[in-house]
Formats: C-alpha cells, sequence, structure tokens
C-alpha cells in the first residue's frame, strides 16, 4: 500500500506536471529549431512570439465568453486558438517582409540577424504591454479536473490523491496531435520535403527549382502556430503574464540545444528531459521517501535539492554538461 | 574626432542642457549619472563585441555582481550573524569548489571510458550532498539572528572605492568560467549560457539572504569616498557660506552638487578606461584583436591563439561591466535585486552600442548617452505625448488602458530605434574608422 502511495505521490507531484510542462517545452523548442534550421538564426523573440499568441487568444476567448459561447467541459480558449494562430502568422510574415527578408538577402552574418531579432523581441515585447499590460491574465474556463483528487480517493482508498488537470490533458493530446501532423508535414507532403532539402543544402535546393520564399513563408506560418499553441497551452496551465513568456527563453534554448540545434525529433526529446530534470530536481521527495522507508527512517526534512527559486540553474546546468560534453547533442544536429 | 563626431556630440549635449533648462537640473544630471554608468558597461560590451565579435547577453548578471561585490566589501559587518554561520557558510562554498576541481581533476587524469563518467558523475553528486550538509545548517544558523534588520553575513566594512575594483574581479571570474565553458563553440552557444548566468546570478542573490538579505534589500551602503550627504552639506558653514554669498538655494545646491561630483568621478573611470583601451587597440594585441575578429580562420592560421585570445577580451569587458555595476550600488546606496531586469540592463546595453557604433569607442559613449537620455524621457513623455493624443476623447475604459500603458512605449521606442539602424546604419553613428 505503502509503495502504491509512492507511486501515486510521484505521478501526483512530478510525472504529471513534468509531462505537460515537457510538452510546452517540446512545441516551443520546435519552433525555435524549425527557425534554426532554415533560416539559420537563433529567434530571440520566439519567447515574445509565444507571449504574442497566447496574447491573441485570450483577446478571442474573452469575446467568445462576452457573447456566450462557451466549448463544454473544455476551456474556451481551445476555440479561439485557430483565431490566434492566424493573427501571430501574419504578424511573423509581416516581420519577415519588413526586418529579416533584407538580411536574408544580403546574406548577413547569423550574429547580426539575432540582434536584429532582439530587436523584433522588444518591438513585440512593447505591442504586448501596450496591449494586454503586464499583469498576470486568467483564461481557462470548463471542467477544472479530468480526474478529480476526491474522486481519486474515494475509487482506490488510497491516502494520496491523484489529479489530471483538464489543461494537462489538453497539453499533452494537443501536443501529440501537432507533433504528428507536423511531421507527417515534414516527411510527407511536397512542401515539407523541400523545406527539409532547403534545411540540408540550400544552394542544392534552389538548384533544383524549390522557391526560396515559400518556404520561408511555410516555415513562419508553422512556427507562429507551433509558438502559438505552445504560448496558450502554457498560459492555460500556468497562467499568462507576459514577462515569464521571455524568461522561458532559456529552457527553450536550452531543449532545442539537448536536442540538437536543428533536429525535430531532438527538440521534442530535449523539452521532456528539460522538464523532467526541472520537476525531479525542485521538488520536495519528503513525501515519497516516507512511504518508502520504514518508520524510524522517516523525516521531517523537505528532500529537495534545490529550491523552485533555482530551476533556471537546472536548464542551465543541462546545457553547461551537453556543451561540454556533447555540443551537438543527443541527436546530432547540425552544430559547430 | 572628425566635424561630424563633434557636431554629435554637441546635439547630445544639448539634450541635457535643454533637460536641465526646461525641467530641473536634478533630472539632467540624474539622468546623465545613470547614462554614464550604463556607457561604461557599453564600453564592457563594445570590447567583447565591437572588437572581438563575441556575442554576449549577459550584461544584467556581471552587473548584478558588482552589486554584490559592493554589499561584501562596504557594508557594515554583522557580527553575531557571522559568527552563527559565517564560517560554515564559507567551508561549505570551499567544500563545493573542491569538489568541481576533483571532478575535472579526474576528467582530466583517468583514460577515457565509462569508468571516468561514473567517477566524475560520483564526485559531483557526492561533493553536492556533502556541501548541503554543511551549507544548510549554517544557513539557517546565520539567517535567524536578527532577521528584520540583518540576517545577513554582512560586509567587510571597508570604503566604498575599493568594492569597485572588487566587483570587477567578481564579473571577471564569473565571465572566465562561463568563457571556459562555451567560447569555441558556436557563437550562439554563448549568447546562450551568458543569457542562463545572468538569470541564475540575479535570482541567487534574489534568494540567498545570508548573502545580501535577497529581495529585503540592503539599504544604508555607504558613499564612495569624497562625495558627501546632502544632509552634513546642509549643516556645513563653510557650505552654507558659499550658498550665501551666491544667493543660491542650500538644498538644491547640496543635491545638485553631489550629482556633479558622482558626474566627474564616473566621467574620470570613463575617460580612464577610454585612454587604456585606445592605448591597448593601436598597440600589437589591438591589431592581432581585429585581425581575430575579421578573420578567425586565417589569424588561427598566422599561429594566433583565437579561442584564448577571445576568453582575455571577454573577460576584460566583464570585469568593466563588473565595475559599472559596482559604481552604480555605490551611487544609489542600495542593492536591490528586484530592479535587475534583462531588458533594461542588457538589452538596452546592447541598443546603446549598436546605435552608437560597433568597434568605436566614442561612438559607444555617444550612443550610451542619447539612449540613456532617451530611456529615461521617453518614460515621461509617452505618457504626455498619450495624454494630447486621447485628450480630445471621452472618458473611457479603452482611454484609461491607453493612458495606462503608455509607460510601456519606451520598450517599442528602443526596439524600433535597433531595427532602424540596423537596417539603415548598421555601423552606427560614428562609424569603426
Amino acid at each position: 500500500m505503502d509503495a502504491l502511495n509512492a507511486l501515486v505521490a510521484f505521478l501526483n507531484f512530478m510525472f504529471i506536471p513534468g509531462l505537460a510542462y515537457g510538452a510546452q517545452l517540446a512545441l516551443g523548442a520546435l519552433g525555435v529549431t524549425l527557425v534554426y534550421s532554415i533560416l539559420r538564426f537563433s529567434n530571440f523573440a520566439h519567447g515574445d512570439t509565444m507571449a504574442f499568441g497566447a496574447m491573441f487568444t485570450i483577446l478571442v476567448t474573452w469575446w467568445l465568453q462576452s457573447v456566450g459561447i462557451s466549448f463544454g467541459p473544455l476551456p474556451t480558449a481551445l476555440l479561439a486558438l485557430p483565431f490566434g494562430i492566424a493573427a501571430t502568422a501574419l504578424f511573423v510574415l509581416a516581420t519577415d517582409r519588413v526586418v529579416y527578408r533584407f538580411y536574408r538577402r544580403q546574406k548577413a552574418s547569423s550574429t547580426i540577424v539575432v540582434i536584429v531579432s532582439l530587436g523584433v523581441m522588444f518591438v513585440m515585447n512593447g505591442i504586448i504591454r501596450f496591449i494586454i499590460g503586464v499583469d498576470e491574465q486568467n483564461f481557462g474556463d470548463g471542467e477544472r479536473f479530468v480526474l478529480n483528487p476526491q474522486d481519486f480517493k474515494a475509487m482506490t482508498g488510497l491516502a494520496e490523491p491523484l489529479a489530471i488537470k483538464t489543461t494537462q490533458a489538453i497539453t499533452v493530446v494537443t501536443a501529440i496531435a501537432v507533433v504528428a501532423a507536423l511531421f507527417w508535414f515534414l516527411q510527407k507532403t511536397r512542401t515539407g520535403k523541400s523545406m527539409r532539402a532547403f534545411s540540408d543544402n540550400e544552394d542544392l535546393a534552389l538548384l533544383s527549382g524549390i522557391n526560396p520564399d515559400r518556404v520561408v513563408a511555410v516555415t513562419w506560418i508553422i512556427v507562429a502556430a507551433l509558438a502559438t499553441i505552445a504560448g496558450t497551452l502554457y498560459g492555460l496551465d500556468k497562467s499568462f503574464k507576459p514577462f515569464t513568456y521571455f524568461q522561458l527563453l532559456l529552457p527553450i534554448f536550452a531543449a532545442a540545444i539537448v536536442g540538437g540545434l536543428g533536429s525535430p525529433v531532438g527538440a521534442i526529446a530535449g523539452g521532456f528531459v528539460i522538464a523532467f530534470s526541472e520537476v525531479i530536481v525542485t521538488n520536495a521527495w519528503k513525501k515519497i521517501f516516507n512511504y518508502l522507508v520504514p518508520e524510524q527512517l522517516q523525516t521531517d526534512a523537505l528532500l529537495q535539492l534545490l529550491s523552485t527559486d533555482y530551476k533556471f540553474a537546472v536548464s542551465f546546468t543541462i546545457l553547461i554538461i551537453v556543451l561540454l560534453f556533447m555540443p551537438t547533442g543527443l541527436f546530432k544536429g547540425k552544430s559547430l | 574626432m572628425n566635424p561630424r563626431s563633434l557636431i554629435l556630440f554637441g546635439l547630445v549635449a544639448c539634450l541635457y542642457l535643454g533637460t536641465g533648462f526646461l525641467q530641473s537640473w536634478n533630472l539632467s544630471l540624474s539622468i546623465l549619472n545613470a547614462a554614464l554608468l550604463a556607457t561604461i558597461a557599453a564600453l564592457g560590451v563594445n570590447m567583447q563585441w565591437g572588437y572581438a565579435g563575441l556575442f554576449s547577453v549577459g550584461t544584467m548578471g556581471f552587473t548584478a555582481l558588482g552589486g554584490l561585490a559592493v554589499v561584501l566589501v562596504s557594508a557594515k559587518p554583522n557580527t553575531e550573524n557571522w559568527q552563527a554561520g559565517g564560517p560554515g557558510i564559507l567551508l561549505a562554498l570551499i567544500l563545493g569548489a573542491l569538489s568541481v576541481m576533483a571532478a575535472i581533476f579526474a576528467w582530466r587524469r583517468l583514460p577515457k571510458g565509462q569508468p571516468r563518467m561514473f567517477a566524475v558523475a560520483a564526485i559531483m553528486i557526492g561533493g553536492f550532498f556533502l556541501f548541503r550538509a554543511v551549507f544548510d545548517p549554517n544557513v539557517m544558523a546565520a539567517e535567524a539572528i536578527n532577521p528584520q534588520f540583518a540576517g545577513n553575513l554582512g560586509g567587510l566594512g571597508l570604503p566604498s572605492l575599493v568594492a569597485w575594483p572588487v566587483g570587477g574581479l567578481l564579473a571577471a571570474a564569473a565571465a572566465w568560467g562561463i568563457g571556459k565553458t562555451a567560447l569555441g563553440l558556436r557563437s550562439d552557444y554563448l549568447a546562450i549560457a551568458t543569457l542562463g548566468i545572468a538569470e541564475i546570478t540575479v535570482s541567487v542573490i534574489k534568494n540567498e539572504d545570508w548573502l545580501a538579505r535577497g529581495v529585503k534589500n540592503i539599504i544604508d551602503l555607504p558613499r564612495p569616498w569624497p562625495v558627501p550627504y546632502e544632509v552634513n552639506l546642509q549643516q556645513d558653514p563653510g557650505f552654507l557660506d558659499f550658498v550665501a554669498r551666491w544667493g543660491l538655494d542650500p538644498v538644491t545646491t547640496s543635491t545638485i552638487g553631489v550629482k556633479l561630483l558622482y558626474a566627474g568621478m564616473f566621467g574620470l573611470v570613463l575617460a580612464a578606461i577610454i585612454w587604456a583601451f585606445e592605448r591597448a587597440l593601436n598597440s600589437p594585441w589591438g591589431r592581432m584583436m581585429r585581425a581575430i575578429r575579421d578573420n578567425e580562420v586565417s589569424a588561427a592560421a598566422m599561429g594566433k591563439d583565437v579561442t584564448g585570445r577571445h576568453l582575455q577580451v571577454f573577460v576584460l569587458g566583464s570585469a568593466v561591466i563588473g565595475f559599472a555595476g559596482a559604481m552604480m550600488t555605490s551611487m544609489d546606496g542600495q542593492l536591490t535585486p528586484g530592479t535587475y531586469n534583462p531588458l533594461r540592463f542588457t538589452f538596452l546595453v546592447w541598443v546603446m552600442v549598436i546605435v552608437g557604433g560597433s568597434g568605436n569607442n566614442w561612438g559607444t559613449v555617444l550612443g550610451g548617452l542619447l539612449i540613456g537620455w532617451l530611456w529615461l524621457v521617453v518614460e515621461n513623455v509617452g505618457p504626455n505625448i498619450m495624454g494630447l493624443v486621447t485628450a480630445p476623447f471621452p472618458d473611457s475604459w479603452l482611454k484609461a488602458h491607453l493612458l495606462g500603458s503608455a509607460e510601456h512605449m519606451r520598450l517599442l521606442t528602443m526596439g524600433v530605434i535597433l531595427l532602424l539602424v540596423m537596417r539603415f546604419s548598421p555601423r552606427g553613428l560614428i562609424p569603426e574608422k
């Protein structure tokens, strides 16, 4: 019984939150990795693109809620998501047309484009603060739990509750669907294949008649969709606060690099590696430990490796380890 | 300096003089002091980016380390807290450092293969638990004493001026560690790594109460040597006599005098850094740095140690940033970790370097003074403009929202300025020769 309780506590406090967080990071890292492999720069504005997409989705959600449209037990934000994606895609395409295209034609060095993306980050951040402000916004509605902790306790008779929040379930399901669609697109469709060809060898791709403007446009649209979905899911699961999206840059980049910058599979793996390490290192193990050991060994200490305030240190440490020992990442991205 | 640069500097001077005449000299001088400090940090970034092409976005972290140095060096000692846990915390930190060194030693000495990996991992994990075992009880003991007013170990009680070079050294040490790992890899990796170290540095300062009281802030840090306190000045007969003779207001004159003194000190530091760095650039070392920046491969083929030189200039630039951070905390008289914000302390400094002209110290100074002025003035002007624009409309939810969010205009302004300069004048206002 105690072992079961320990298992449930582990699932409830670490595995399920880690899974949801990992899915959000993976979607974010996929966007970063796509920009990197096709547009060939590290996009520092990605965190703010996520915030922008989430913000627009929130605005549409509020409008839908005000006219009385809801999505039954699911959050209304899911209905608003396509509008958010469309708006973000338009914004990002406009940014490309006004800002990035010039440097692409010039064949500017990637560091220059990164600095330009800092400028874009400033502008997006300013727009977001201007429209929605810096405060925390809640926009979740619908059923709170898929699996209610009280129901679980009554059902199993265990002392430990197990809760699955709707947002967590939606995050994981959506992430699986999005990733499956993305891989199908990259592997099977003509446009997807031309994107991969463009990423592998730009000159050869151009020689075989692939239209670079089309590839770039499609990439931006996919990136906008990924960023909006990731941003909205993160906002639903935790809460929407513009500044946290900027801070997500570090774990997202760490995820992309750990997996291998430029490798989509790597980005997903990296997202889960970062998320689970963060959860395992910053969670208190006291409860689980006390279930597993005999009574005389039980402890009052939290058994927490690092306080949650240092969660950035976890992604950072993993990043450093990967940089030192395998700079190309777990899935051999195109580094160095 | 050519006529064009002189005109540009003249225009920037007019901005400050205009602020002085139209608004107040106190405001103008406080903007100038903040801008001078940011300019010195920008000179550090310019060393890294303009002269070596290193893309580092950890400026905020190095600034915060400089601020921490001021607390550690010049705050008054808290003897009881120190006696409760000080030596234990020091011992824990030494143990932690030793286990890292032991891990590095094992990695270098042991033969390649799985046993080496396990050995290194075991040393690191064992070292971590040892560190925590010594660290935690001592931190608890130190923080338990007098938590309302102290709770930290306190500083050495040395003069504030001593803290400035110490701030530089702290930042340099952090930069050395990060440079050792991330330099020599892809350029973006240094950016991500420095972004990370900056966030971690600030969160350590925010959360380790024994170090600098965390978000409870440290106040009452002593002023650096010749700067007097306004209150003392206002009671000083010599000063009052002087004020009376010239028919000035003692309160205003004392605040302006203190600010002028700070401006003079920062100006001296700025001049010294520029002088030393210009000398270095016109030496064989400077030519080698430019050669490395312009073509790493050929420089390496000529037998230059590219990564080594990069490390050198990265550490040097970070030390300058740390120095500026220490001066800032010293001037403010307090360390408030909550105010360290990457947009203000990292990216704004970058905008200064790019706008002014990367690779040119005078350009960086111009950019620093110009952007520093804009940053602080747009904060006031933004809401005013918005007030004018929305004045004809009736009061409504939208009007209140627009007025409320106008202060965020400055991020937008800075982003647009950065993008415009990158596009139409990528070499900046005063380009490198």
